[in-house]
C-alpha cells in the first residue's frame, strides 16, 4: 500500500528501523515485566492492599459474613470519594478459621506472599492473640475489631491497633452508673466460664463498688453446659438484677430456664447483646426478655433520633430498621460490632494519609501515624459516635448505648459518656522498638 | 517387611533433611514460614505414629502431651523469665511425666477403652487449662514476647523470630526426633513394639513384658510430642487452649492416617499433605474442609495404607 503522507515510510523519518525495532522490543519488555509495571504502579496509582482475616468458618462465621459486607460497603464508600490518597483500596480476604495456629498463617500469607500493606478485621480474641505474634514478626500493621482488652492490656506489640471500637474492659466500666442508679445496686452475674465470662467477673465488681453498688454472687457456667435450672437456686434472694452475659447456642435455653424459675416476678436484667448478635430478639423463647436492657455498641435498631451520618451507614451496609438485611428479615447483623469494621478502615485511611504512605517500607510511619491520633469526631466516617484514641495503648474510646426491649425491639434509653469508659494505661506500645 | 542395608536407610533420611535444608535458600517467604511450623508438627505426627503406627494404640488424648510441651515452656518463659533452652527442655520433661503417668493409668485398658481414657485425660486438661486461666491465659492464651524468644549460646545469639533461624530450630528437631525415631523401630525395642502390635500374648508368652514396653512407648511418644509443643511455643510466640482440644488429638492422626502409619516419613508427608490442601483451597472457597474431606475419602479408598504405607506395600517394601 503507498503511503503518500510518509507516515509509514520509516526510511523517510529521524526514526530508523533499527531504533523502532529497539522501541518495540522494550514496549514488549516492559509489558512482560510484571514486576516492573508492579514497582512504578506501586509509588503511583496501584491499590492499597488490605489483608482481611475473615472468620469465614469456625465458630466465628456469623460475625465474619457480617463483618465482611461492612468492610465492603466501607472500602466502596472510600473508593467512591476518592481513595486513600487518591489511590483505591482492594481488600484481599482469608478465612482462619477462628482458629488461632491458621490466623497466625494467614498473617503471615498477607505479609509474604499477597504482600498487602496491613492486616486487618480480626474479631475473635484468641485469634487475634495468636495472630499478634506474627503481625509484629512481620512489622505489618494489624488493625483489630476484636473489642478484648488484649490490645489494650499492652501484652501484645507495637503492630497491633484496636482504633474502631471500645475494649470490654472500658464497655463493663462505662455500665456501672447506670445499673447502679436504675436498675439496681445488688448485682448477680451469671457468666460463661472463659475468657469472654472473666472479662465480666473481673471488671464489673470494682466498677460498681465505685457508685455504691455491690455484686453478691458470680456464677460461672461451664461452656459445655447445657441446661441451666440448676445453677439459678444460687442467685441469692435479694438480689436486684442479674447481670448475664451468656453467648452461643445455648442462650436461647438459658433465657427460656430463667423465665420458668422466675416466672413473672424476675429482678432487673441487664445483659451484652452478644449474647444475641445475629439473633432475632423476637425468637421464641426470648420473651422473657422483655423490659430488660442490654449493652448495645450500635445499636440494632433504627432509633428516633439517629444521625444522618447513622442512616447513611445502614444503608451504605444494607441494613434496614430491624438491623436486618435489606431484603432478608430473618438475616439478623451483628450491628453491635461491625460498625467497628467501617471506623477502623476510615481510621487506617486517615493515618495513611497523615504519615505520606507510599507502600510497605512506610509501615513505620503508619504505625506512628496512627498512635499520633487523638479524637475522632462523629459523623459519616464514625457514624457510632465520637472517640478519644490513646496512641500509647493503641486502643479507642467511645460512647455505648444501653438499649431497653419493647415491643420486640430494642430502644435505646441511655448513651454512655466517653469519660464513663476511660482507665488508666496499663503500658505503654510506644516504648517499644518499630 | 523386607530389610534394607542401613546405609540405604539412612542415606535417605539425611537425603530428606538434606532437601528441607536445601529448600530454605529456594523457598518463598511464606513457604518458608509454613514449612518451619509443618517440621514443628510433624514432630508432633512422628510421636503420635511411634505410638499409632509401631505399637497399635490409638490415643484419642495426645493433644494434652502436646500441650504440655507448649504450656511447659511458654509458661515457664512467660511467669519465670526463663531462658529458650531451659524451657525447652522444661516442656520436654512436662510432657514426658505426664505420660508417664496417663500411661500408668491408661494402659490397664486397650482398644477402645484405651482411645476412650486417653480421651478423657485429654479433656480434663484442656478444662484444667481453662480453668486456671489466670495462669494459662484461658480460651485467649498467651504471647511469648519477641523479646523472650532469643537464645544466646556463648557470644552469639539467634532469634527465633528471624525466619532462617526459626526453619534452621524447627529442621535441627525435626531431624534429631526423625532419626530417633528411625533408630527406635530398628532398634530391638522397635522390633518388640510391632511384636505387641501384631500380636500382644504371643510376645508376652515370648517372654517380654509387653506392659513396660508399651509404657516406654507411651513416654517416649509423650515427650515427642511435648517436644513439638515446646518448640511450636518457643518458635511461633503462642501458647493458647485450642492446641489441647480434641482437634489436636484428631490431626495427629489424620496426618498419620495420610502419610502412612508405621512409616517414618510418613508424618511428614502427611502433616505437609494436610497443610498445603488447607492453604490452597481456603483461597478459592469457604468450603475448604469439604475439599479436605473429599480428598481424604480418595486416598483412603485408593491408598488405604496412607501414601508411604502404600509405597511400601507396592513398591518399596525396604522402607522403615
Amino acid at each position: 500500500m503507498a503511503d503518500k503522507n510518509g507516515f509509514f515510510d520509516l526510511s523517510k523519518t529521524t526514526l530508523s528501523r533499527r531504533t523502532a525495532l529497539k522501541g518495540i522490543a522494550a514496549g514488549a519488555g516492559l509489558a512482560l515485566a510484571p514486576g516492573f509495571v508492579r514497582y512504578s504502579q506501586a509509588q503511583s496509582s496501584a491499590p492499597i492492599k488490605i489483608g482481611f482475616q475473615s472468620h469465614r468458618t469456625g465458630i466465628g462465621a456469623a460475625y465474619g459474613r457480617w463483618y465482611e459486607k461492612t468492610s465492603a460497603a466501607a472500602v466502596k464508600a472510600i473508593n467512591d470519594a476518592g481513595g486513600i490518597g487518591g489511590r483505591k483500596v482492594e481488600l484481599v480476604i482469608e478465612d482462619d478459621g477462628t482458629d488461632p495456629a491458621r490466623g497466625a498463617e494467614v498473617v503471615n500469607k498477607f505479609a509474604k506472599q499477597h504482600k498487602t500493606d496491613i492486616v486487618f478485621g480480626t474479631l475473635f480474641s484468641h485469634v487475634v492473640i495468636g495472630s499478634a505474634p506474627a503481625a509484629g514478626e512481620n512489622k505489618i500493621p494489624y488493625f483489630v475489631v476484636s473489642e478484648g482488652h488484649h490490645v489494650a492490656s499492652t501484652k501484645l506489640n507495637r503492630y497491633v491497633f484496636q482504633p474502631g471500637i471500645t475494649d470490654v474492659k472500658s464497655q463493663i466500666q462505662s455500665m456501672a452508673p447506670w445499673i447502679a442508679a436504675n436498675a439496681g445496686k445488688k448485682v448477680t452475674q451469671i457468666f460463661p466460664d472463659f475468657a469472654f465470662g472473666y472479662d465480666h467477673r473481673d471488671y464489673l465488681p470494682p466498677a460498681l463498688k465505685a457508685q455504691g453498688g455491690d455484686v453478691i454472687a458470680q456464677i460461672a457456667i461451664p461452656p459445655t453446659e447445657s441446661s441451666f435450672t440448676k445453677y439459678f437456686p444460687q442467685i441469692p434472694a435479694e438480689t436486684e438484677v442479674i447481670y448475664h452475659v451468656m453467648v452461643g447456642p445455648a442462650v436461647l435455653t438459658f433465657v427460656k430456664e430463667l423465665g420458668e424459675f422466675y416466672g413473672s416476678q424476675r429482678p432487673q436484667l441487664f445483659g451484652f447483646i452478644d449474647s444475641l448478635e445475629a439473633v432475632d430478639i423476637n425468637s421464641p423463647g426470648l420473651e422473657f426478655l422483655d423490659g430488660s436492657h442490654f449493652w448495645e455498641g450500635s445499636p440494632r435498631y433504627a432509633q428516633p433520633d439517629d444521625s444522618a451520618a447513622q442512616k447513611a451507614y445502614r444503608a451504605a451496609v444494607g441494613i434496614d430498621d430491624n438491623g436486618a438485611a435489606v431484603g432478608d428479615p430473618k438475616d439478623v447483623s451483628t450491628a453491635a460490632h461491625m460498625f467497628g469494621c467501617w471506623e477502623t478502615l476510615y481510621v487506617v485511611k486517615k493515618a495513611m494519609e497523615d504519615a505520606g504512605y507510599k507502600g510497605p517500607e512506610d509501615r513505620a510511619k503508619l504505625v506512628e501515624a496512627t498512635e499520633a491520633l487523638k479524637e475522632f469526631a462523629e459523623g459519616p466516617e464514625h457514624p457510632q459516635g465520637p472517640k478519644t484514641f490513646n496512641g500509647k495503648i493503641h486502643q479507642c474510646f467511645g460512647i455505648q448505648n444501653i438499649s431497653k426491649v419493647e415491643g420486640g425491639k430494642l430502644k435505646v434509653v441511655h448513651k454512655t459518656k466517653i469519660e464513663d469508659g476511660l482507665y488508666e494505661a496499663e503500658g505503654d506500645y510506644t516504648t517499644q522498638a518499630l | 517387611m523386607r530389610d534394607a542395608s542401613p546405609a540405604t536407610t539412612y542415606a535417605l533420611h539425611i537425603g530428606v533433611i538434606a532437601l528441607l535444608f536445601a529448600l530454605n535458600f529456594v523457598l518463598p517467604d511464606y513457604h518458608q514460614g509454613l514449612f518451619a511450623r509443618i517440621m514443628a508438627l510433624a514432630v508432633f505426627a512422628m510421636g503420635y505414629n511411634l505410638l499409632f503406627g509401631y505399637v497399635g494404640l490409638l490415643s484419642l488424648g495426645h493433644a494434652m502431651f502436646f500441650s504440655a510441651g507448649l504450656y511447659g515452656a511458654g509458661l515457664t518463659v512467660y511467669h519465670l523469665g526463663w531462658g529458650v533452652p531451659e524451657a525447652f527442655i522444661a516442656g520436654i520433661a512436662c510432657g514426658a511425666l505426664l505420660a508417664l503417668v496417663i500411661g500408668l493409668l491408661a494402659l490397664r485398658t486397650s482398644g477402645v477403652a484405651f482411645m476412650i481414657v486417653t480421651m478423657m485425660f485429654a479433656q480434663v486438661f484442656y478444662l484444667l487449662i481453662l480453668y486456671f486461666a489466670a495462669w494459662t491465659g484461658g480460651d485467649q492464651g498467651l504471647v511469648i514476647q519477641q523479646a523472650s524468644r532469643v537464645v544466646s549460646i556463648g557470644a552469639a545469639s539467634f532469634d527465633l523470630t528471624d525466619p532462617t533461624v526459626r526453619y534452621m530450630s524447627a529442621l535441627a528437631l525435626f531431624a534429631v526426633v526423625l532419626l530417633i525415631t528411625l533408630a527406635i523401630v530398628r532398634s530391638r525395642f522397635g522390633r518388640v513394639l510391632v511384636a505387641i502390635r501384631e500380636n500382644e500374648e504371643r510376645t508376652k508368652m515370648l517372654g517380654y513384658d509387653t506392659v513396660a514396653n508399651k509404657l516406654v512407648a507411651v513416654v517416649a511418644s509423650g515427650a515427642i510430642c511435648a517436644a513439638s509443643g515446646a518448640a511450636y511455643a518457643l518458635l511461633f510466640g503462642y501458647v493458647g487452649s485450642s492446641f489441647a482440644s480434641i482437634q489436636y488429638s484428631i490431626l495427629p492422626l489424620l496426618w498419620v492416617l495420610l502419610g502412612g502409619a508405621a512409616t517414618t516419613l510418613g508424618p511428614l508427608i502427611g502433616t505437609l499433605f494436610m497443610y498445603y490442601v488447607t492453604d490452597i483451597t481456603s483461597g478459592f472457597t469457604s468450603a475448604y474442609l469439604l475439599i479436605v474431606g473429599v480428598a481424604l475419602i480418595l486416598l483412603v479408598l485408593f491408598f488405604p495404607k496412607g501414601v508411604l504405607g502404600s509405597i511400601r506395600e507396592r513398591w518399596l517394601g525396604w522402607l522403615p
